[in-house]
């Protein structure tokens, strides 16, 4: 029997999504893309210490299509990481673990990160 | 490690169709996992056509039709037909569950079923479970004391800590918590899995058991108890509907406990 090559029956392949599984890799996801985004930050406090030509350099960039495209992504991973790792303090004090609590939780995490995202946003342009 | 696509000998394709009878009204499709060590070849998905105006309601009654008047070479495990065995444990439409407690009804469509995810597969729907009941065996999965045994009466135990048991006990061990936890399929090698971890917070708060500090030390581990990230899957999947993930927080709430 320890001859035979088995077979690893399908696991990501065939297992159905659920909103906690995604939520759960969205943290890591989101853990990284603010790792990457730190450095972004480094550049900025760098540039304003550099002088007004690299400040503007700075601006330039985060000012255009691609710069304000990571910059939003940088919030809502910032919002989310935040949201679901307040989740992850509740759950380290072993409160919230019945279904329909983690299915509440769930949506919380997705609707305030996603709110607190667009609320960055709105007063960051001066809108509100 | 993580390794998110199936190694090349585990890449299934499309298998053999079986009809169904002529004069059938109410026809229910059955995918299935097929795969066998004999004939060297890589998985396939068989199509069983099912008249379900004569298979009973539940999802084992078709695969035990199938094999007696379709297919006989079809492998499953099975045995209390009552969701009390655990035999059965399988992968049905996406999610792990006992096909003798689940309803052919509850699923839309067609029915799609796999052998328990991220495993050897001994065959067909009979995954290997020599690791899980090792790890199992790991935890030391019985009562330990150290106190002379009192004369003429048995351990005994206030209601209120016997209490303490309910959601636990009840565990069947049919592994359909572990094998739906990403963590466990990337780590199973050294992560305990969610029902071994259940069973080992069975014996923790157990009031009787006095050998609560040696268990919780050997769970102390990076990966033997915390490649648990909540992910949540094994409380979402259990069929007996008990709470692995609560128990696992339960344990890590023990560790920093103990520290003072």
């Amino acid at each position: 029997m320890s001859d035979i090559k088995r077979p690893t029956s399908p696991h990501l392949q065939v297992y159905s999504w659920s909103l906690e599984m995604a939520l759960s890799i969205l943290h890591r996801a989101t853990g990284v893309a603010l790792g990457g985004g730190v450095l972004l930050m480094t550049w900025w406090i760098i540039s304003t210490a550099t002088g007004p030509d690299a400040y503007d350099q700075f601006r330039m960039f985060m000012s255009g299509i691609i710069g304000k495209t990571i910059l939003f992504g940088f919030t809502f991973s910032l919002m989310l990481h935040l949201c679901n790792g307040i989740r992850h303090l509740f759950w380290d004090m072993g409160k919230g673990f019945e279904l329909e609590d983690t299915h509440r939780s769930s949506k919380m995490v997705l609707f305030s990160s996603i709110l607190l995202t667009i609320l960055c946003w709105v007063i960051g342009y001066g809108l509100i | 490690m993580a390794e998110f696509k199936l190694p090349k000998n585990s890449t299934y394709k499309k298998g053999k169709t079986w009809p169904a009878e002529e004069g059938a009204t109410r026809i229910k499709r059955f995918n299935i996992y097929r795969w066998n060590e004999d004939d060297g070849e890589n998985p396939r998905i068989d199509t069983y056509e099912i008249d379900l105006d004569k298979c009973g309601p539940m999802v084992l009654d078709a695969l035990i039709k199938i094999k007696n008047e379709i297919d006989p070479t079809l492998t499953f495990r099975r045995s209390c037909r009552e969701g009390v065995c655990g035999s059965c444990a399988m992968n049905i439409g996406g999610k792990n569950t006992l096909a003798c407690t689940i309803d052919i009804a509850s699923y839309k469509g067609d029915v799609n079923i796999f052998p328990l995810p991220h495993m050897n597969v001994v065959k067909d729907l009979v995954p290997d479970l020599t690791n899980f009941y090792a790890q199992y065996a790991s935890i030391k999965p019985w009562m330990q004391t150290q106190t002379p045994t009192p004369s003429g009466t048995e351990r005994l135990q206030s209601p209120k800590d016997r209490e303490k048991l309910d959601g636990l006990y009840e565990c069947v061990l049919c592994a359909c918590c572990s094998t739906s936890c990403p963590s466990y399929w990337w780590n199973s090698d050294r992560y305990l899995g969610p029902a071994v971890l259940l069973q080992a917070y069975r014996w923790l708060i157990d009031s009787r058991d006095e050998n609560t500090g040696e268990r919780l030390d050997n769970l102390e581990d990076p990966f033997r108890l915390y490649r648990c990230h909540t992910i949540m899957n094994c409380t979402n999947t259990c069929p007996k509907g008990l709470n692995p993930a609560k128990a696992i927080a339960e344990i890590k709430k023990m560790m920093v406990e103990r520290q003072g």
